[in-house]
């Protein structure tokens, strides 16, 4: 068992009939994953790729075909009002891309999810690969825009709040003939519906997964707060990286949630604390699938 | 985006907050006219102050060697004379840098009597995911410094964004300050006016220090803001037209502005060594490898996840105008992107700049061996990094040779 999303897991797209929405869609399909449903209001009764159905509501995707994941790719302004149609049907995992949302759309989003029994990642996330066991770990379940390619299948489980940097570590454990259970990107927006420490618990709890690498950045706290977690909670090895000790502070470095201030966030904090639960930092970007394989 | 106090304060009024009496001005003239008018309706103290988005302003020296950026005038004569040394001089203060920001715009306003000072401001809580108030009775100071050395002087409030600040919330945060009794009213309304400005600008900050209880002539005391400060939230700007056109590119580098013209998230930093970098994670982290090489990163640049030829191009055109830049890492993972079509970018940008400074490339993902090739035949002199560390280390050592 992976996290999450498994190899059968079915898959419905919110903005299918956009550029950047369709373009993944379709490398999704190709590399295997069950993309069930699209969603475009007014485009309903269409089909995506003379395969996939269109349908106007998510409601009416999820009833059609019972998927139980989305991938939304619609634009900012747009993006809460998708996220809340995607809880309202009972969708059980909302993959959230889209970059650039307002906070203050994130927060009513928030609190109005809170309680619900959907789970958002994201947004500005590039999503979440559990590799499948064809070639170039096809068959699996990619929802996002992550490069399914550089994955294979197997143990060791992948979270972060950055996209490339989390393709990096993949790449690196692949490259060492290791593979991964399931990769979750929960996106650099100060504002989530996923923290790293809910995915920490997940492989805590998951057999298949037996270590773990956690990279995170500057701002906020929530590094800290996984850390102190798995101090107490987890046994498995886990490797930590965090992003951005040269960064500025009072600058946003890219991601909306990067940023030092007040002297909070800082990456020497969060070193600090990885180091004090026992996490094995990498020193650098470079080793950060070498170091947890030492650990192993 | 950050915006002047003096909008601030606009943006703050039209929510109802109680703020001093007054106006900017950008020219001599109308500092006469609005001195003219502020003490003919009675004020016999007036306050000159530089508009620039950065702190210490008081504290501050102008380059001409003219001490302060606020000054308090009797007279409108005084005010002219002040703003005369203020207007287009170049201000230092502790958050500008020795560089400094040109002084365009004043605030002149009534001087407040002020009796006592506090703090308070409006915030994103990231833990909660939620707006916070926080008030203390140390106006005037940082509020990081009160937080660690007093926290006990702090009043949190965390708000429901779907019930919005609740009245009692409001008397918490005025009762917490110790204002005059019959003025507890009063602060209730202006905290919860504060929070709507926060809420309905999708501000990501509003700071007010100091608030102050301030007293009149005739020894009536109210509550009012006498500095502010706010930030937005660049991703909501779309849907506030009017705020957008307080941006003031004359704050902003110009290096960034020219970068954003090309979908470019490009800062500058001190350092000699500039890097290209797809996705914010990866390109804070190239820069952190540059540093633990024993090099220092010129700045931050990633170029996003679809990078065209074109911008690449301007991002090398925009490395290449710093000058303290003596060496260029690339770092790309083309997961999604065709390392080939970057490989081509970056040959015809080192082309079309005349690039003449070590420049090492680290491509991995797609086509990664048709891209390397191409760097190989293009007959420029290219560096091939292969990992992270190994491009890191090539460019510090190249660098450190041609110095």
């Amino acid at each position: 068992m992976a996290i999450l999303v498994q190899e059968d897991t079915k898959v419905l797209v919110q903005g299918i009939t956009g550029s950047f929405g369709g373009r993944h869609a379709k490398l999704s399909l190709d590399y295997g994953s069950q993309i069930v449903a699209g969603v475009t209001p007014g485009k309903g009764g269409q089909t995506f790729e003379n395969q996939v159905p269109i349908f106007d509501t998510v409601g009416k995707a999820v009833s059609e075909t019972g998927a139980t994941a989305s991938a939304i790719f619609v634009p900012p302004p747009f993006a809460a009002d998708a996220i809340l149609e995607a809880v309202d049907a009972g969708v059980d995992l909302v993959v959230c891309v889209t970059e650039g949302i307002p906070v203050k759309d994130m927060v009513r989003v928030r609190a109005a999810i809170d309680g619900s029994s959907s789970r958002l990642i994201g947004p500005n996330c590039p999503g979440i690969v559990t590799p499948g066991s064809g070639d170039g770990s096809s068959g699996g379940c990619r929802i996002g825009i992550a490069p399914g390619y550089i994955h294979k299948k197997g143990n060791i489980g992948v979270v972060s709040r950055s996209g490339t940097l989390t393709y990096e570590a993949v790449w690196q454990l692949t490259c060492r003939g290791v593979g991964q259970s399931t990769c979750v990107g929960i996106g650099g927006d100060p504002v989530n519906g996923t923290s790293h420490l809910d995915v920490i618990k997940l492989f805590t709890e998951d057999p298949e997964t037996e270590g773990i690498i956690m990279i995170g950045e500057i701002g906020g706290s929530a590094e800290e707060e996984a850390a102190a977690w798995i101090k107490e909670h987890c046994k498995k090895p886990v490797v930590g990286f965090i992003a951005g000790t040269t960064a500025p502070p009072g600058r946003r470095m890219g991601h909306a949630g990067a940023i030092v201030s007040g002297g909070k966030g800082t990456a020497e904090a969060k070193i600090e604390a990885f180091r004090d639960a026992g996490i094995l930092v990498a020193d650098t970007p470079s080793v950060m699938a070498e170091t947890l394989l030492k650990a192993m | 985006m950050n915006i002047h106090e003096y909008q601030a304060k606009q943006l703050l009024a039209k929510h109802g907050v109680n703020v001093p009496s007054g106006d900017p001005c950008t020219t001599l003239a109308d500092a006469r006219s609005i001195a003219d008018r502020l003490f003919g309706q009675g004020d016999e103290l007036l306050v000159l102050k530089a508009q620039i988005h950065a702190g210490g302003r008081g504290k501050g020296t102008f380059k001409s060697g003219f001490q302060g950026g606020v000054h308090l005038c009797r007279s409108a004569d005084e005010v002219e004379e002040k703003a005369k040394a203020m207007l287009g001089e170049v201000l230092v203060t502790k958050q500008t840098g020795e560089v400094g920001r040109q002084v365009n715009t004043l605030l002149i306003a009534s001087a407040e009597k002020i009796i006592s000072e506090f703090y308070l401001a409006v915030l994103l809580d990231r833990d909660t995911g939620k707006p916070v108030v926080m008030a203390s009775t140390e106006g005037g100071m940082d509020i990081e410094e009160v937080a660690e050395k007093t926290p006990e002087k702090i009043v949190r409030v965390g708000v429901d964004p779907a019930l919005g600040m609740m009245p009692y919330q409001a008397r918490k945060i005025a009762v917490g300050l110790n204002v005059p009794a019959n003025l507890i009213g009063a602060t209730a309304k202006l905290v919860a006016n504060v929070y709507n400005t926060f809420w309905e600008t999708d501000a990501s900050l509003v700071e007010i220090n100091p608030l102050c209880l301030v007293e009149d002539g005739d020894g009536k005391q109210d509550i009012c803001a006498v500095d502010a400060k706010i930030s937005i939230d660049d991703n909501a700007l779309y849907r506030h037209k009017d705020i957008l056109a307080m941006r003031d590119l004359g704050e902003e580098a110009p290096l960034e502005i020219e970068a954003s013209k090309f979908d470019l998230n490009y800062i500058k930093l001190d350092g000699s060594i500039a890097c290209l970098v797809n996705g914010a994670g990866l390109a804070m982290a190239t820069m952190d490898i540059i540093k633990h090489f024993g090099g220092s990163p010129a700045n931050f640049l990633d170029v996003g996840g679809g990078a065209s030829k074109e911008q690449v191009t301007a991002a090398f055109r925009i490395i290449l105008s710093d000058p303290n830049v003596k060496g260029i890492l690339v770092n790309i993972f083309g997961g999604i992107m065709q390392c080939d079509v970057i490989a081509q970018g970056i040959v015809a940008a080192a082309r079309e700049t005349q690039l003449a400074i070590p420049l090492v490339v680290r491509l991995e993902g797609n086509n990664v061996e048709i891209g390397k090739k191409i760097l190989d035949e293009s007959g420029l002199t290219i560096i091939n990094g292969d990992t992270m560390a190994d491009a890191a280390q090539k460019i510090v050592d190249a660098v450190e040779t041609s110095a």
